[in-house]
């Protein structure tokens, strides 16, 4: 286990110290610093204080936990690893990732989820503890992502315009749902006993790492949200 | 019939006489067009389906065949054009967005051939390039503004990272899924011969064509399909494609039929699922988050590859590109409006965008006068012909040309414009097995090496004619331009002066 003090340092030479030694890091004093851990397999890395946008961009197989809050672009087109934030985390997290676990235990910012993937063995995971904003799984091709609602005080669990485009994967979110708005091309319903038993298993690793109960989170029903169709734009066309 | 019946735009004419009905032509045509009854021995054909693609007319060994455009026309109308109205009707019939292929096929006004090249004469010899040294190699990226020297005076040669190319092409932007695993492989196998540079466009690169990485440059686009750290570092420079001249400011979508097999695997998402591609990339909406995109794709790369941003040539290209010349990007690529697609929406693609001759003139000049043209490498498509347009491109201030309907052109295209089928005969735009192996790699690689082979000897001659051995000394010499037929207000944006002036 290596600790870096990071207060003096720019991205650029965060990242070269990661690549260069080791496997276990600590970072100390992180204060806005971007892309960290980009690209990188291999590595456990604690962050303590902020990290910047885009933390583990394109992340391959490395895991990151941040004691705080976290910015935009959180695993952006993430293939394998894991992100466990101690806090909220802004917009944009987990563009397009294909793989590997967003766990957040406060908020999400717009557009979370945002055209997630999933292939073969590969189903990405995004669990955000409080609520998300605007925007959630727009887009969204593949995989799972869960929003708990915990500690919300009256607000919605999501804003507006959830599952637009949607055309893959699913969304599972705490609570009844009645006060929100799906789009046309999804279908929003009670979870299915079934249904809870495939996500079990994320829930449960949630609640190990955040300390919460997997009985406490699961009495309440849960609204899961699946596309109607995998194309949901094949009558637009005419050949000319 | 009914009222919702089109009259065909073209017609099979087979010459009796010739025909010997061997059935070569109902094997060839993917569209059905041809068959044969078998009670009268004789062929047919369903002039509806075809769609003008030549094939069957290049394959019939007796020369019986020709398609000619109909000329069942509707009253003629200057207004309402045949294929105005016809349009109209089609999508009265089926209520959908028109969809067409391959570039703007729009009697707009092509600059480059309202352009002309100078040649020496009496006092400044040309040069024979057949008998003396022509340069045509060129590299891509950011050079510094200065020379620099370290510590102890030595000459600081550290650079960021460059692009060499043996000559100022690279072939452009096409996805494999758009384009099939042959046509890939051509033109990735031509690029390496070549010493130049192919682009997987936004589908991701097929594992067998990691091998070529080193003259390959990988695509990240809104959809990110395909995209991963291995990815990002097998190309030799990973290119942000934000827009396309075929259809600026519209996605990309390859419907879900065609994603099976290989191409689900390179995309890396299911089989069936629609590949979408978002209009915009969700994470850009400034040239600040632009910036970070790049440097993300930087840092997962350790600052090793050049990073292209390429953009749709519209309105106020200018200035965006000023944008993107300090985000840190190391080369803009620009694609004009008449750039090629698998497919694109009729209305956008003919009528959204501007030339990219005025693009790239209007581009160099704003770069120039803000003392940043150094900070990037500057590349322009769509759509770039012949060498004559290549010249005229470096002239204008490129520094290299991107490639793509005239590589396809050289792989047995026929401009049919129906890629958006899937039923491409010729072995390019499908993924049918069998019509895939209609184009053997080897022998379309071929064709795209002597097509570039004939460029580069073309564009020696005409640098030889105006006495310049280096191509470094063409780019921006817009003096080397005249106009011709051009209003002052062309000739200002393109920086050049009239014939005779
Ligand atoms: S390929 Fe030519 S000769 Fe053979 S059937 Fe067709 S038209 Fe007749
Ligand atoms: S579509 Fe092509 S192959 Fe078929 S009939 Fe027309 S020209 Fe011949
Ligand atoms: S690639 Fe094929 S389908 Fe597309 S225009 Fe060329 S010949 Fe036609």
């Amino acid at each position: 286990m290596q600790t870096i003090d990071v207060a003096d340092l720019d991205y650029k030479a965060i990242n070269e110290t990661l690549r260069e030694a080791g496997s276990d890091f600590i970072i100390e004093g992180c204060c806005g610093q971007k892309f960290i851990a980009a690209g990188m397999s291999d590595k456990n890395v604690t962050i303590n204080g902020i990290p910047g946008n885009a933390l583990g961009a394109y992340l391959n197989n490395a895991n990151i936990t941040v004691n705080a809050n976290a910015q935009d672009a959180v695993g952006d087109t993430m293939n394998e690893g894991k992100i466990l934030i101690h806090g909220n985390i802004g917009d944009a997290a987990g563009y397009a990732m294909r793989g590997g676990k967003i766990y957040v235990q406060g908020n999400a910012g717009y557009r979370a989820g945002i055209h997630m993937k999933a292939y073969e063995e590969k189903i990405p995971v995004m669990i955000i503890g409080g609520c998300a904003g605007s925007f959630l799984g727009e887009y969204q091709a593949g995989g799972v992502i869960i929003v708990l609602g915990l500690h919300k005080d009256n607000k919605r669990i999501v804003g507006n315009f959830p599952c637009t485009g949607m055309h893959g994967g699913k969304i599972f979110l705490r609570g009844n749902c009645e006060n929100i708005h799906f789009p046309k091309q999804v279908t929003a319903r009670c979870a299915s006993e079934g249904e809870l038993d495939e996500i079990r298993e994320y829930l449960s690793e949630y609640c190990s790492d955040f300390c919460y109960s997997v009985d406490e989170l699961l009495s309440e029903p849960f609204t899961v949200i699946t596309p109607d169709s995998k194309n949901p734009y094949k009558q637009m066309y005419v050949a000319n | 019939m009914s009222i919702e019946f089109i009259y065909p735009e073209f017609e099979v004419i087979r010459n009796e006489n010739k025909c010997i009905s061997c059935r070569i032509c109902e094997q060839q045509c993917a569209n059905e067009a041809h068959s044969y009854d078998e009670k009268h021995k004789i062929m047919m054909c369903d002039d509806s389906k075809c769609v003008n693609c030549q094939r069957c007319v290049s394959f019939c060994p007796k020369r019986a065949l020709k398609i000619v455009k109909s000329d069942c026309t509707l009253r003629e109308n200057a207004n309402w054009s045949n294929e105005t109205i016809k349009e109209i009707y089609k999508q009265a019939n089926s209520g959908g967005v028109l969809l067409s292929s391959m570039g703007n096929p729009k009697p707009f006004p092509v600059y480059w051939d309202k352009i002309l090249i100078n040649a020496s004469q009496v006092t400044n010899p040309s040069i024979d390039p057949l008998r003396e040294p022509m340069e045509t190699r060129v590299y891509l990226g950011k050079k510094p503004s200065k020379v620099q020297r370290t510590k102890d005076g030595a000459l600081d040669c550290k650079l960021p990272p460059q692009l060499e190319l043996s000559m100022p092409v690279m072939f452009s932007a096409m996805s494999y899924g758009s384009i099939s695993y042959n046509a890939h492989k051509s033109l990735a196998l031509a690029a390496t011969e070549l010493g130049i540079l192919y682009n997987t466009g936004e589908g991701g690169l097929h594992e067998d064509f990691y091998c070529y990485g080193e003259n390959t440059v990988v695509q990240v686009a809104s959809g990110r399909f395909g995209v991963h750290a291995d990815y990002l570092k097998a190309g030799a420079a990973i290119e942000i494609k934000i827009g396309q001249g075929a259809k600026p400011g519209i996605g990309g979508h390859l419907p879900g039929a065609k994603i099976v097999g290989d191409i689900s695997r390179t995309r890396m998402i299911p089989e069936g699922s629609d590949a979408i591609s978002p209009a915009p990339h969700h994470d850009i909406y400034s040239i600040e988050d632009l910036r970070q995109l790049v440097f993300s794709l930087k840092e997962a790369t350790e600052y090793k590859k050049p990073v292209i941003v390429k953009v749709a040539a519209v309105h106020n290209i200018a200035a965006i590109a000023s944008g993107i010349a300090r985000s840190g990007a190391d080369i803009i690529a620009i694609d004009g409006f008449r750039g090629g697609t698998g497919a694109a929406p009729t209305r956008i693609r003919d009528h959204v965008g501007i030339p990219i001759e005025l693009a790239l003139a209007a581009v160099d000049q704003r770069l120039r006068n803000e003392g940043i043209r150094n900070h990037v490498s500057l590349v322009v498509g769509g759509s770039i012909r012949s060498a004559a347009d290549v010249v005229k491109a470096i002239a204008l201030g490129a520094d290299a040309c991107y490639v793509a309907t005239a590589a396809l052109l050289a792989l047995g295209c026929h401009l049919c414009r129906t890629c958006q089928s899937g039923k491409c005969n010729w072995g390019i735009a499908t993924q049918r097995p069998e019509l895939v192996k209609r184009l053997n790699p080897a022998m379309g690689s071929e064709r795209l090496i002597n097509l570039m082979t004939a460029w580069k000897h073309e564009i020696k001659e005409f640098m030889g004619g105006m006495g310049i051995n280096s191509i470094e000394a063409l780019r921006g010499n817009r003096l080397m331009l005249r106009g011709i037929g051009l209003t002052e207000k062309e000739l200002e944006i393109l920086h050049i002066s009239h014939a005779g002036e």
